[in-house]
């Protein structure tokens, strides 16, 4: 397989995750409006933060408002982390390899941008953009759907999936860390409930609660959430399921012993310090320093599979 | 009731559905039903649903304009097909492979002994002028002697019913990807057309291309390893590229994902290490192939690809230097070669055609540009022509000094009345002109594809069919009598 093909169809996988992950982002944010105490509104400025966009959003808009923020993130095209631009981007990359994937596959990426673009006037308010959001959820979700079931699974798709599983694992610790910058302030005891609540709209944000219930079995506690995301083994969006997945699949190619070790520093950061997350500052650390194991990761991959770039 | 009769009844040029009196051909008579009884709503509504599925199925090509750089347009289609009975398109067929044989020859000779300017059928001067002339493929032996491999020639039925040779593509012609996918929106658009028609199938030309590109493998026996090569994503046929490799299951490939090595073979750059190359069907000039041995600033080729090949360890198709048959001075000699290579009277007529390198021909062509249609010799796409009767004077000024300062670099032709075929134009069957572009295949048979891609000058009186000029496309059946 081409060295070129292969970073095409890995950033293709990135790309669709990046989209799906940022329309939850939003969608837990917006949620949060609707579960917090009133009076309390949630911050939106995390989420540029969290997404590493802030810099360029604060060059273009004055004041931080629910609306710039969203449109900014959604529907924006000159900012080339927006799920339109995402989904651009994935677009032209299909176009690029559109000879290894399957014919239907590149008419529902098409598709997917066309209608996000010609929909995009419905994201604005908030009553038409969970519909907007949670659409382009479901058609990405049709995607990996159709490219499981219709695609090969040789090399192609080996490397779609180390994509996807890498940057899901990075999205699911953003995730969690605009949660954790949405706190209850500690001096109002009468508040304390909401704080479990917060961590349950998250799970229900990222389809996690009803198996976070099944599993678990235990009412919702911020501890037991965040070993569930981070360390569950079976639950597809957790960290460690996916940082297991990009095992198997690394393990298929040749001369992936590099790419393995950080496989295994993973591990280690998971195993070992999930406990010592009990404060927010400490959660705080413990994503960054997993978000840098993962592009730690991303560079020996590829530096070992993908085109030098000059 | 949707056909603007009165549109093809007053009509100076040869419809292919419908006569001067308004009766359906013979072989059209069901079409013509089938449009005549359906309501303008409806039949708008059929071309919405093709410009539909074009979106879907996202057939595009690249154009530019300063304002907004590339952007990509939707394929512009027509959703009426145009006929050709099967009788006439065995000869059209015929005439081709014959016009491709002597052309493939004549090729050959001009790199290796030139008999035919020895012979004094070719001049000399015109050879001595030709931009396409490859100094750097004098002498290279391709395999089976072939260099167009692949040829696109354009075709148009004038007033008087003929058909004519208008151009022969050597390059890299294009647009087989459209003829492929035309068919699929019909299908998609006018089910109901195929339980009383059974156009001649097109499908398999994927597969043909394939065998004619195995054909040329220098490692025969073993399953050869083809490519296409593509400029990259912002050429205007880049759709087709991507298309084409995917049908034949190969690899689309750019110009950094190759790399000749010392052994003067061919490799491409994989996750595991190099893997090497047989055949390159390239979508690239010839000038841009090969920084070693063309242009040095190219970005889009691979260095040593010329060396490669002369020493054939890889195959290209076309081969470089092909291009020297695709010039329209050269077009107006193509009847003498036929004669001298093959010794066969063409099938197919040329366009009569004044060489403007001769002193009488120039002296005619001055005296009537405004009923001629000049040509430069080496532009395609439309560019660069001057259409006598849609001229102003200040442009025929223009030309007449464009002429005189290089006569070697025009031909003339007469203003053809090409021909129409019912076209829809908001809800209304009027007639629009359309010409055909046939693809040849050459390799170890000759084969070429059941009809062709029809372009059709949409916009009302219009002659240019060029899809960067307002042109469009039509689905095209051969059809039993």
């Amino acid at each position: 397989m081409l060295s070129r093909v292969a970073e095409t169809i890995y950033w293709i996988g990135r790309y669709q995750e990046r989209a799906e992950n940022t329309a939850r982002l939003i969608k837990v944010n917006t949620n949060l409006i609707l579960d917090l105490p009133k009076g309390l509104m949630p911050d939106w400025e995390p989420l540029i933060t969290i997404l590493g966009s802030a810099q360029l959003y604060h060059e273009r808009h004055p004041e931080v408002t629910e609306r710039r923020i969203t449109n900014f993130l959604i529907t924006d095209e000159s900012n080339p982390d927006s799920i339109i631009s995402c989904l651009a981007s994935a677009r032209e990359s299909a176009r690029t390899i559109r000879e290894i994937m399957p014919r239907e596959s590149w008419e529902l990426i098409n598709s997917m941008y066309n209608n996000a673009l010609d929909n995009k006037a419905s994201s604005y308010a908030r009553q038409g953009r969970l519909a907007y959001l949670e659409k382009i959820m479901a058609d990405l979700q049709q995607l990996i759907g159709q490219l499981a079931g219709a695609m090969t699974h040789d090399r192609a798709y080996v490397f779609l999936n180390l994509g996807r599983k890498i940057e899901r694992a990075d999205m699911t610790t953003r995730i969690i860390d605009v949660r954790a910058e949405n706190t209850i302030p500690d001096d109002v005891p009468e508040l304390k409930p909401f704080e479990d609540m917060l961590w349950m709209s998250m799970l229900k944000s990222l389809t996690a609660y009803q198996m976070y219930r099944q599993s678990m079995q235990v009412r919702i506690r911020r501890d037991e959430v965040l070993s569930f995301l981070f360390c569950h083994t079976k639950f597809p969006r957790s960290v460690s399921y996916c940082v297991d997945n990009m095992r198997y699949y690394l393990s298929t190619l040749p001369n992936s012993e590099v790419c393995l070790k950080h496989i295994e520093t993973l591990n280690q950061t998971l195993d070992s310090s999930v406990k010592k997350t009990s404060d927010n500052p400490a959660l705080h650390q413990y994503i960054d320093k997993l978000q840098i194991q993962l592009a730690d990761l991303h560079i020996d991959i590829a530096r070992t599979y993908f085109p030098e770039h000059v | 009731m949707s056909i603007n009769f009165e549109a093809f009844q007053q009509h100076p040029f040869y419809d292919e559905m419908i006569t001067p009196k308004g009766n359906a051909r013979s072989y059209a008579r069901k079409m013509y039903k089938f449009l005549a009884e359906m309501d303008p709503a409806e039949l708008d509504n059929r071309q919405k649903g093709a410009e539909l599925a074009i979106k879907q199925m996202g057939i595009t090509f690249r154009v530019y304009s300063k304002e907004e750089g590339a952007i990509d347009r939707a394929w512009p289609f027509d959703i009426i097909p145009r006929m050709i009975p099967r009788k006439e398109w065995n000869q059209v067929e015929a005439g081709l492979k014959q016009r491709v044989q002597a052309l493939n020859l004549f090729i050959d000779d001009l790199y290796h002994d030139q008999k035919i300017v020895k012979d004094k059928v070719f001049p000399a001067s015109v050879l001595a002028k030709s931009v396409n002339f490859r100094e750097q493929c004098v002498g290279v032996n391709p395999p089976l002697g072939i260099w167009a491999h692949i040829c696109g020639s354009d075709l148009v039925r004038h007033s008087d019913g003929v058909i004519y040779v208008l151009e022969d593509n050597l390059r890299v012609p294009s647009g087989v990807s459209y003829m492929l996918e035309n068919r699929l929106v019909t299908k998609r658009v006018f089910p109901e057309l195929f339980e009383t028609y059974s156009p001649m199938p097109i499908d398999d030309y994927p597969a043909d291309l394939f065998d004619t590109l195995a054909s040329l493998s220098p490692r025969p026996g073993d399953t050869p390893e083809i490519v296409v090569l593509t400029p990259g994503i912002y050429n205007s046929a880049y759709f087709e590229h991507a298309y084409l490799a995917q049908q034949m299951g190969c690899e689309l490939v750019e110009g950094r994902d190759l790399v000749v090595q010392d052994d003067n073979c061919v490799y491409m750059r994989n996750i595991d290490g190099l893997s090497r190359v047989d055949v390159i069907y390239r979508r690239i000039d010839d000038l841009f192939i090969d920084p070693e041995a063309f242009d040095p600033n190219s970005m889009l080729g691979v260095p040593g690809l010329m060396r490669a090949w002369k020493a054939g360890k890889v195959a290209l198709a076309n081969a470089p230097g092909a291009g020297v048959a695709d010039d329209k001075v050269v077009y107006s000699y193509v009847p003498e070669i036929i004669k001298y290579y093959l010794d066969q009277d063409p099938i197919i007529p040329n366009v009569p055609t004044w060489r403007c390198m001769d002193k009488e021909s120039l002296d005619y062509v001055l005296e009537h540009l405004a009923e001629l249609v000049v040509k430069p010799a080496n532009e395609s796409g439309g560019y660069g022509m001057l259409i006598g009767p849609a001229s102003t004077k200040a442009e025929r000024a223009e030309f007449a000094s464009l002429i005189k300062a290089d006569p070697r670099n025009y031909i003339a032709q007469p203003t053809l009345g090409i021909s129409t075929v019912p076209t829809v134009d908001r809800g209304k069957v009027e007639p629009r002109h359309v010409d055909l572009r046939p693809f040849i295949l050459s390799g170890k048979n000759i084969e070429v594809t059941m009809g062709g891609l029809t372009r059709v000058a949409l916009r009302k009186g219009s002659l240019v069919v060029n899809s960067s000029q307002g042109g469009g496309s039509k689905d095209t059946w051969i059809v039993e009598e």
